[in-house]
C-alpha cells in the first residue's frame, strides 16, 4: 500500500525526543476503503481506487452508488474517489481499508495537493521579476518590460512569462519526513509545508526518491 | 477548525506554564542533556526579567533578560519545551508595557523595575 487520501487540517509545531521544535502539517488521512483495483492484465496498469470522506446518500448519483455497492460502501458513500497508481498489482482486494497504520514504516512521503489560488497576478509576484526603479523618475514599476527582439524573430517566443492566473494547480512536495502516525485518530504529522489551503484534499504517497 | 486539529494544537501546552507577567523576575530551570549518559540531564538555572511574551498555545515563548558581568544577555525560552523544566517567579514587577525592549538602552538605575505592590 503506497498511498492514501487525506485532508490538510493545518500546521503546528511539535517537540521531538531531543526537545527540538519541528514544524509539522497535520493531515487527517483515511480510513480509505478500496473500491476497485486496476490490474496489469485487465487495465494495463496497476492502481487502487480509494474513497475518502463522507457524503449524503441523496447527493450521490445512482451510477456511483451502484459502483459502491460492489464493495458494500453504498450506505456510506465517500466524498472523494481517487486512484493511487502502484508499481505492481495490489495484494489487497476491493473491500479492504487503507489506514495511516500502513505509513508507519515509510519514513518519507510525497504529498500532492492543489495550491492556493492567487487570482490574476503580475509578473513581479508570479515570476519574481524585479520591476523598475521607484525613484529617480522611474515610471516603470512592476511591469514586465520588453517581450522580445526586433524584426527577427518578429514574434513573441512561446512560453514568455506574462501576467496571468497564479496558483490553484496540482503540485507535489517530495520527501517530507513522517514525524508521527496516530492510528486511533487517523492522523499523520508530516514535517514541513504541504500544498493547499486548510481542509484541502491531499494525496499522500510513499516517497519515490527515498 | 476540526476538533482533532485543536486537540493536537493543545497537546504540548503545559497547563501551569504562565503564572508570571511581563516585568517579573523569574528563574528558569533548563534541562541540559548529559553528554555521556543518554536520557540523563542536569538542571541549569537562569534568572532575569521577562521582557516579552510571544505566541500562544504550543508555540508561546518568553524572552528573559539579565545583566551578567556587565553584559546584557537575553535568552528566549519556548514555554512548552520539554527542556524547560520550570519557570518560578522571584519578584513581581509593575510595568505599563507589554514589551520591555526599552531596558536594552538603559543601564544602572534606569534599568530598574518597580516591585508590584500586591501579587
Amino acid at each position: 500500500m503506497s498511498g492514501i487520501i487525506g485532508k490538510k487540517l493545518g500546521m503546528t509545531q511539535v517537540y521531538d525526543d531531543k526537545g527540538r521544535l519541528v514544524p509539522v502539517t497535520v493531515i487527517e488521512a483515511g480510513p480509505c476503503p478500496v473500491l476497485e483495483t486496476r490490474t496489469q492484465a485487465k487495465n494495463g496498469y496497476s492502481a487502487l481506487q480509494l474513497g475518502f470522506g463522507a457524503k449524503k446518500v441523496k447527493n450521490v448519483t445512482k451510477a456511483v452508488l451502484g459502483h459502491l455497492a460492489k464493495t458494500g460502501n453504498d450506505k456510506t458513500p465517500p466524498a472523494f474517489i481517487r486512484e493511487i497508481r502502484l508499481t505492481a498489482d495490489a495484494s489487497v482486494a476491493p473491500g479492504a481499508v487503507v489506514t495511516v497504520e500502513s505509513f508507519k514504516d515509510f519514513g518519507f512521503v510525497d504529498v500532492q495537493g492543489m495550491t492556493k489560488g492567487r487570482g490574476f497576478m503580475g509578473v513581479v509576484r508570479r515570476y519574481r521579476f524585479r520591476g523598475g526603479r521607484a525613484s529617480h523618475g522611474g515610471g516603470w514599476i512592476r511591469r514586465p518590460g520588453s517581450s522580445g527582439m526586433r524584426e527577427w524573430p518578429g514574434r513573441v517566443l512561446a512560453g514568455k512569462r506574462y501576467p496571468g492566473h497564479m496558483g490553484a494547480v496540482t503540485r507535489t512536495v517530495q520527501n517530507l519526513q513522517i514525524v508521527q502516525v496516530r492510528t486511533e485518530e487517523n492522523v499523520l504529522l508530516v514535517k514541513g509545508a504541504v500544498p493547499g489551503h486548510r481542509n484541502g484534499l491531499v494525496i499522500v504517497r510513499k516517497a519515490i526518491k527515498k | 477548525m476540526s476538533t482533532k486539529y485543536q486537540k493536537i494544537l493543545r497537546e504540548y501546552v503545559k497547563k501551569d506554564a504562565v503564572n508570571f507577567g511581563i516585568g517579573d523576575t523569574v528563574k528558569v530551570q533548563v534541562k541540559i542533556p548529559d553528554a555521556e549518559k543518554a536520557g540523563a540531564f542536569r538542571l541549569q538555572a537562569y534568572s532575569g526579567v521577562v521582557i516579552s511574551l510571544k505566541g500562544e498555545g504550543n508555540s508561546a515563548n518568553i524572552t528573559v533578560r539579565r545583566v551578567a558581568f556587565g553584559q546584557g544577555v537575553e535568552r528566549i525560552f519556548p514555554l512548552n519545551s520539554p527542556l524547560v523544566d520550570s519557570v518560578t517567579v522571584e519578584r513581581r514587577g509593575s510595568v505599563r508595557r507589554a514589551k520591555l525592549y526599552y531596558l536594552r538602552d538603559k543601564v544602572g538605575k534606569g534599568a530598574r523595575i518597580q516591585e508590584a505592590s500586591r501579587n
